[in-house]
């Protein structure tokens, strides 16, 4: 535990000077964008609740790469589950009459929850149907997803007025409600701090968690002791991609309310690294997706005061990957 | 439709599978090895912003280029000590790279050139033209009226299907990529060969980033590799890992891409987005009806 709490801080700590170096090299002052950065997110309640609301796709989709990747499956397409969650979610939430707020706001995240299993299940088939490698086939369906949005936000999910290629905006009924007036930090941080316990438990003291781990571990030894190996892995590439359309839901059931092209700057690949930096651990992914959502909320103050553009964060994510691949996936296989 | 417009057609199809062939060129010795580099985004983006950088401040576009397959070399040797040398997953380090190079590039070009809304321009490359061929219709000036990159990659095809096939190192490349162990038996140094494959991916890569930035769109826009280096992971699963192969699908693609373009003006009634989505959906399709990745090599992604 302390080993992998060490090389998580490590990674965190290289991206950080990676970033810094970066900086330098472009021509600016790292100490003065680090601190606009930190003022930025961590300097006020406006900078907290933009960090909750950064860091909430980040640990859901988190938490879904995390679950995948401890069944032993690539999950490399969060970022397509995630939109197809918003897809659908809009698609109901603009379609559905007037309901009370409670339902009205659960059926929109259910809505985007079925959306993002659906082009995760696809994946879980082909895998196990026609032995299709699930790296390619989620990142395909990753730009399929993106096509089939751009199609129906220019044509038929068009919002009326047509000025925008945008979806019409979701109605009150079923967005998530803010908690504070003049801030975005909404009721899904609740969602999410309850997620990460519940996956936890999931994860290490239910069945199911046992056998995906089992799966992960020794996917041969788990089907000679009697489980059926393909179903959980259908299971919980189903449940991964049911995770980040949650996410997706949230995202535009609270922020964004509407459906448009490059609806996600990222969130799906940036799950990756929050998960990895994790240690595939859910109280892991809450803390990475913390660390990274304070990276992307103080990103634009930094950009403003230092003007060190936001796009900077990408590159520390990088490097964390790297810096982790170097030390935990050597490590783990020397071992072995 | 007359016979300019589809010479036209031509000319953008080849110019757009000119980076995508460059680029699964890359990939196909890269996995040929055993080694799979999700990381084909990055590359390209790294060496389109190379090119572009050094193009802006020199005025050359030979020094650009060759900058541009420098840092594609040195990023291909990074790549490699990742996942050869420490081991590390090759999706998880393909992943960290592609998000390295979108954040890199795009704050280098913010710090270099500022957010001036306008894009900046870079001086054209010079086409070398073949005289009396590139008067040919249809496929004369789309064929022998290229820039050097456009050749070099045409090239590349026969050339790399007689290194894999025929030569030495290609047998001691199928040798790392079928059966790692019995190649070590054998005396091929298996680390040196993937090294050496994977540095050959990055530099082919950034060549097609440096053929996207200063020889067709004479500019960078942060992101413009748009898909492209998984669209080349995609013509290399279409193609079956075979150099002609993977030149024909990057025709089609490249093909499909151009007629995107010219259908508004032809006013077919087919929405532009399924041109996006066919890459995509066509390797799923070939994949699927294969019963998967049945001639991907035996070690691919393994140890």
């Amino acid at each position: 535990m302390t080993a992998r709490l060490s090389s998580s801080l490590l990674a965190a700590a290289i991206g950080l000077l990676a970033g810094a170096a970066a900086i330098a090299i472009g021509g600016g002052d790292p100490i003065t964008a680090y601190t606009a950065l930190a003022e930025g997110a961590m300097g006020s309640a406006y900078g907290w609740s933009e960090v909750a609301v950064k860091a909430c796709p980040l640990v859901i989709s988190g938490l879904a790469v995390a679950l995948a990747f401890r069944a032993g499956l690539w999950n490399i397409g969060a970022e397509g589950q995630l939109v197809a969650g918003a897809l659908v979610a809009v698609c109901f939430a603009t379609n559905c009459p007037q309901l009370p707020t409670a339902l009205g706001v659960s059926l929109t995240l259910l809505a985007a929850v079925c959306g993002g299993a659906l082009v995760a299940a696809i994946a879980a088939l082909l895998k196990l149907r026609r032995g299709v490698d699930e790296v390619i086939g989620t990142i395909m369906l990753n730009f399929i997803v993106l096509g089939i949005v751009g199609y129906l936000v220019h044509g038929p999910m068009m919002e009326a007025s047509g000025n925008y290629p945008q979806s019409e905006a979701l109605p009150g009924f079923t967005r998530l409600p803010r908690l504070f007036q003049g801030m975005r930090i909404h009721a899904g941080s609740f969602a999410v701090v309850a997620l990460v316990p519940l996956c936890a438990w999931g994860l290490y003291r239910s069945r199911f968690g046992y056998v995906v781990r089992a799966v992960g571990a020794n996917p041969v030894a788990t089907e000679l002791a009697g489980f059926s190996v393909g179903r959980y892995l259908l299971a919980t590439f189903t449940a991964s991609g049911a995770l980040a359309g949650l996410a997706g839901g949230m995202e535009v059931a609270s922020v964004t309310y509407r459906m448009y092209e490059n609806f996600s700057p990222g969130y799906g690949y940036t799950a990756i690294a929050v998960a990895l930096l994790g240690r595939l651990d859910p109280w892991g992914v809450l803390l990475a997706g913390l660390l990274f959502g304070i990276l992307e909320a103080g990103s634009m103050s930094m950009q403003r005061v230092a003007g060190v553009s936001a796009v900077i964060v990408s590159l520390i994510q990088g490097c964390v990957i790297f810096a982790l691949a170097a030390i935990e996936y050597s490590r783990a296989e020397s071992s072995s | 439709m007359t016979i300019e417009t589809a010479g036209a057609i031509a000319v953008a199809a080849v110019a757009m599978a000119t980076p995508l062939l460059y680029a699964a060129i890359g990939e196909l010795i890269s996995e040929k090895s055993g080694i799979v580099n999700i990381g084909l985004e990055g590359f390209l983006l790294l060496g389109a912003f190379s090119a572009f950088a050094v193009s802006h401040a020199s005025g050359s576009n030979l020094a650009a280029i060759a900058v541009a397959l420098a840092c594609g070399a040195v990023c291909g040797l990074g790549f490699a000590y990742l996942v050869v040398v420490r081991r590390g997953n090759q999706i998880v380090v393909g992943t960290g790279l592609n998000l390295f190079a979108v954040g890199l590039t795009g704050m280098l070009y913010r710090a270099q050139f500022g957010v001036t809304g306008s894009a900046l321009s870079v001086p054209p490359t010079a086409s070398i033209r073949v005289p009396l061929l590139a008067d040919l219709p249809i496929l004369g000036r789309a064929l022998f009226d290229q820039t050097a990159l456009g050749y070099l990659c045409l090239i590349l095809v026969p050339l790399t299907a007689f290194l894999l096939r025929r030569s030495r190192t290609g047998l001691h490349l199928r040798m790392a990529g079928e059966n790692p162990r019995a190649a070590a038996i054998q005396g091929v140094d298996v680390r040196r060969v993937r090294i050496a494959a994977v540095t050959a991916c990055g530099t082919l890569c950034a060549a097609g980033g440096a053929f996207l930035a200063v020889d067709y769109t004479h500019t960078f826009v942060e992101g413009m590799s748009a898909g492209r280096g998984f669209i080349a992971l995609a013509i290399v699963i279409v193609g079956r890992r075979h150099p002609l192969g993977v030149l024909v699908a990057a025709l089609f693609f490249g093909f499909a891409t151009a007629l995107q373009f010219h259908f508004q003006a032809l006013a077919f009634d087919i929405p532009f987005q399924f041109f996006l989505i066919l890459p995509y959906a066509a390797t799923l399709a070939v994949l699927a009806i294969n019963a998967g990745d049945s001639n991907a090599p035996a070690a691919l992604g393994r140890d």
